[in-house]
Formats: structure tokens, C-alpha cells, sequence
């Protein structure tokens, strides 16, 4: 059997291992087991292309494996749960690089026609992921202003990035032997990343990240043409499909296309005045003590000030005193609660609570009406009652978790500042919401203190 | 069947794959799911070796040890990351 063959025939067994293993992360039960099969198909398929004829020196490829995996190692092990969005972010940046340092070092003189496009598309795909993501990253990290930076004249200078893009890749592909149209398109797509995600505020972030996974995903298959590579282009793909699928997910919970998350900070709606009526009614932690002993049903709303207050781990407390009280406690957790895709879970479940507990919106919803207690955490868009009554909203129609229905609901809340995006929340003005001021992590520990 | 038509018949069937598999994981495996995708994403690095290891020191080959050391940090970063955070999930014992 020629190397060349078993090569491939490796590339071929990686492949099926990387499909099982996304098959195994269907459940939570295997999906750890997956993720394990998954790294398999990623060691046979470099153990493959180390067989590769062509590679005479292997000491730079040592070297650069080295650094790049105690790299990774590190960040894997020190990464704190409520920082996995950044960590995310920046890897989708690397992976983007990666594809486009391929692209650009596949170009040799007799490249045809077909491969100088697919180098472009991986240079540009590339290119635009890793500015993307580190702006991304920037924002999620608050290293820079989450918010979204706007200017006059914005359009026009993009539109000027998009046909110096398009123009410089149309003459590099004529003549692929003037490294300067290459700079151009390399320096283009590096600008228009930035570009692309400077407008797009905070509360988009889900969105921006699982769209920039996708890009990964696609930079990887770009990649894969240019260097005719299989494994490329089928692990690419797979990446691919994952964030779109998941950029969907996070467009339909907001209840906004893909193009309104792009191109229209949500800034410039949410300056609609809301009348709201009703006053806020506060609530001491030894009467809401009271109210949640007599309760035999509980939900619990979290959403990203759980994580901002670190209150996770003494919710898990205050769980655990409810259920010997013989109350039943369930989390209710929006698609886009936290800053990325499924962000809430993790951290619940890095604070010991079981995943059966952890329910959807459309799981949790339909039995918000036996609830007796719907404890808000951190939450506030997702919650809000004006998604579904209030038509000049700018909300208007984003499904969210209908706490009103419960029979009562407490609101954790530093103040009365609004949420992310900056709308006002009718649902602190409902009859049966009570209103708990304070940091949620100490406003808990009140509560456990009263159960204890 | 060779060249370009077959990697796209590659590509076309991949890309349905991705889709249905991706679509039945539930949405308290996300975040798992984006770091597994990071990881996944290192694949490049398979593409990156050959071009770092021609042994002539050109830029070619500089550009092919920058794209093996970044595809590795998403590679060994992704899977340890993703591994640390399913070892959290944990079914409800009674």
C-alpha cells in the first residue's frame, strides 16, 4: 500500500470519527464520549498527513505543534466558565489565521484558475474571522466598548472595502504573480472584519460568535479546495453547518433576521418611549423567605447577572434547600440568557445542577401557570412582558419566558437600571411581581440564611 | 471523477451531513458545541504541515509553521476546553 493511499484512507477513518463523535453530542449522557471520539479522528487524521512524502523536516512542525498545544492547554485549563464566549471568540480568530496562512502559502506560479479563487475565498474568509473574532473578543471581554460603534458615512466606507475586495481579488486571479494585489485583498478582508463588527452591540454577541464559528468552519473549506485536501473540506464543513445552525437558533430567540443583526444597532429603535403603569413593589429577604416555604413549585429564570454576580453556586444551594423542603425547582433558560449559546447550562451545570433540570423556554412555558414562585436572576430582556403586549416595543415579537403566569414572581435586581438593550420592563410593574433589590449573590445567601 | 467536480460532490454532501447532525443537538450542549467546532476547525492543521515541512526556508514554509501553531492551539485548546465542560453535565441522582 502507497503512503499516499494509507494518507487518505487515514483522512477517510478521521472523517467517520468526527461525524460520530457530533452524532454523540446529541444527549448529554455521551456527549463526552464524543468529544473524545472526535479528538481521536482529529490525532489519526494528523497522524496521516505527517506520512505526507513531501515533508522532509519535521522540526518546524514539532516545534510549531509544541507551542501551539501548550498554548491551548493553558487557556483550556485556566478559562473561567463565565469567560468561555471570549475564549471562543479568539479561537474562531485563530482558526480563520490558520486557513488563511494556508491559503496564502498554497500559492505557488503554476496555481490554475479554479485553486487562485479558492486561495482568495480562504484569504478573505480567513482574514475577516480573525479581525472579526479579536473585535469580538475585544467587546466580549470589555477590553473595548461593548457597545456599537456607529459614524456617519459608515455604508460608503464599507461599500469602498467590499469593491477594493472584489476589484483586488479579480486582478489577483488575472495575475497571480504580483504579490501586491494578494497585500490588497489580504489587507482589505482584515479591514472589512472590523469593519463588519464594530456595529453590532453587546446583546448581539450570541450571534456575531456563532456566525464567526461558521466562518471558521468555511475558511477551513476554503482552505481545503486550495490545498485539495478532503479532510479539509469535510471537517470544514461540518463547522460550517454547526454555527450557521446555531446563528439561526440565536436570530429566531431575538425574533430578528440576520441582516438586522448585521447591518442596525439595536440602538437607533430603542428610543421609543414605553408608558409603563403599576409601581415597583420591593420585598425584604425575610418575606420573600415567607412566600418561597410555603411554595411547592419553583422556577428560576437565570440569565447573564447571574454569572456577572457569580451567584450560580449559591442558587445551587438555595435548589438544594427548596427540594428538602419538598418544593420542586426548575430552570427555565432563554436561547440567548448569557453571552453565546447555551452559556447559561454550562454554568449551572459547572455548579452541580443536574441537566434535567435545566429546561427549555418552550419546555418551561407551557407550565408557568403551576408555578408558584418564578425567581428572576440576572435576567431581564428575556423576561420581558412587552415582547408579547407592547406592539411599539422594539422587542415586539422576540419569544421570551413568560414569568407573569406564575403566581409570583421575584425580580433579583441591582436597581432599576434597564437591560442590555436598554428597553424599559413592564413586568417589575405587574400586581404579582415583587421586586429584590440588591446584589443577587447576597440577596440569596439572605435567603439561604433564612432557610438554615 | 477527479479534481474540482469531486471535492465539491464532497463538500455538497458534507454540508447536509453537518446539517442534520448539528440540528439534533440539544440546546444545553451549545456551548460545548461551538468549543468542539473550535477544535474541529484546527483541521487545517493537517493541510499546514506538509507546506511547514518542505525543509526550504522560504516564505511558504514560515507562513505553513505560523498556520501548524495556530490550528494547534484550537486542536489541543478545543477538545481539553470542551472535554473540562461536559465533565460538568451530570444527570440528576435518585
Amino acid at each position: 500500500m502507497t503512503t499516499e493511499l494509507m494518507t487518505q484512507l487515514g483522512y477517510v477513518l478521521a472523517a467517520g470519527l468526527f461525524i460520530f463523535g457530533l452524532k454523540m453530542l446529541g444527549s448529554p449522557a455521551t456527549a463526552r464520549r464524543g468529544n473524545m471520539i472526535s479528538s481521536i479522528g482529529m490525532l489519526v487524521a494528523i497522524v496521516s498527513a505527517l506520512l505526507d512524502q513531501g515533508i522532509v523536516d519535521f522540526t518546524y512542525i514539532a516545534v510549531g505543534m509544541v507551542v501551539g498545544g501548550a498554548i491551548g492547554a493553558i487557556a483550556a485549563r485556566a478559562v473561567a466558565m463565565t469567560a468561555m464566549p471570549e475564549m471562543v471568540a479568539l479561537f474562531n480568530g485563530f482558526g480563520g489565521a490558520a486557513s488563511l496562512l494556508v491559503g496564502w502559502a498554497a500559492l505557488s506560479p503554476d496555481s490554475g484558475t479554479f485553486t487562485l479563487v479558492t486561495i482568495v475565498l480562504s484569504i478573505l474568509i480567513g482574514g475577516m474571522t480573525l479581525t472579526g473574532s479579536l473585535v469580538a473578543y475585544g467587546k466580549l471581554s470589555e477590553t473595548i466598548g461593548s457597545g456599537a460603534i456607529t459614524f456617519s458615512g459608515q455604508q460608503i466606507v464599507n461599500s469602498l472595502v467590499v469593491l477594493g475586495i472584489v476589484g483586488g481579488a479579480v486582478m489577483f486571479c488575472m495575475n497571480p504573480t504580483d504579490p501586491n494585489w494578494l497585500y490588497m485583498v489580504i489587507g482589505l478582508a482584515l479591514v472589512f472584519g472590523i469593519m463588519a463588527v464594530i456595529p453590532i452591540g453587546g446583546a448581539d454577541m450570541p450571534v456575531v460568535i456563532s456566525l464567526l464559528n461558521s466562518y471558521s468552519g468555511l475558511a477551513a473549506c476554503a482552505a481545503g479546495f486550495a490545498i485539495n485536501n478532503n479532510a479539509l473540506i469535510v471537517a470544514g464543513s461540518l463547522v460550517g453547518a454547526s454555527g450557521i445552525i446555531l446563528t439561526q437558533i440565536m436570530c429566531k430567540a431575538m425574533n430578528r433576521s440576520l441582516s438586522n443583526v448585521l447591518f442596525s444597532g439595536f440602538a437607533s429603535v430603542s428610543t421609543e418611549e414605553t408608558v409603563v403603569e403599576g409601581e415597583i413593589k420591593p420585598i425584604s429577604v425575610e418575606d420573600a423567605y415567607y412566600v418561597l416555604e410555603a411554595a411547592t413549585n419553583v422556577a428560576i429564570i437565570p440569565g447573564y447577572g447571574m454569572a456577572v454576580a457569580q451567584a450560580q453556586h449559591v442558587v445551587k444551594e438555595l435548589t438544594e434547600l427548596l427540594e428538602n423542603n419538598g418544593c420542586e425547582v426548575n430552570f427555565g433558560i432563554h436561547p440567548v440568557a448569557g453571552r453565546m449559546p447555551g452559556h447559561m447550562n454550562v454554568l449551572l451545570a459547572e455548579a452541580d445542577v443536574p441537566y434535567d433540570q435545566l429546561l427549555e423556554m418552550d419546555e418551561i412555558n407551557p407550565r408557568m401557570e403551576m408555578v408558584d414562585v418564578a425567581i428572576v436572576i440576572g435576567a431581564n430582556d428575556v423576561v420581558n412582558p412587552a415582547a408579547r403586549e407592547v406592539e411599539s416595543s422594539p422587542i415586539y415579537g422576540m419569544p421570551v419566558i413568560n414569568v407573569a403566569d406564575a403566581r409570583t414572581v421575584f425580580v433579583l435586581k441591582r436597581s432599576m437600571a434597564s437591560g442590555f438593550a436598554g428597553i424599559e420592563n413592564p413586568l417589575f410593574y405587574k400586581d404579582n411581581t415583587r421586586m429584590l433589590f440588591g446584589d443577587a449573590k447576597e440577596s440569596i445567601g439572605g435567603l439561604i440564611r433564612e432557610f438554615s | 471523477m477527479s479534481g474540482a467536480e469531486y471535492l465539491l460532490f464532497i463538500l455538497m454532501l458534507s454540508i447536509f451531513l453537518g446539517f442534520e447532525l448539528i440540528n439534533k443537538v440539544p440546546a444545553t450542549l451549545h456551548t460545548p458545541l461551538m468549543s468542539g467546532a473550535n477544535a474541529i476547525s484546527g483541521i487545517t492543521v493537517v493541510g499546514a504541515v506538509a507546506l511547514a515541512g518542505t525543509g526550504n526556508e522560504n516564505v511558504a514554509m514560515w507562513l505553513g509553521v505560523g498556520a501548524v501553531t495556530l490550528a494547534s492551539i484550537n486542536v489541543v485548546g478545543g477538545y481539553m476546553v470542551t472535554d473540562r465542560m461536559l465533565g460538568f453535565f451530570k444527570k440528576k441522582e435518585d
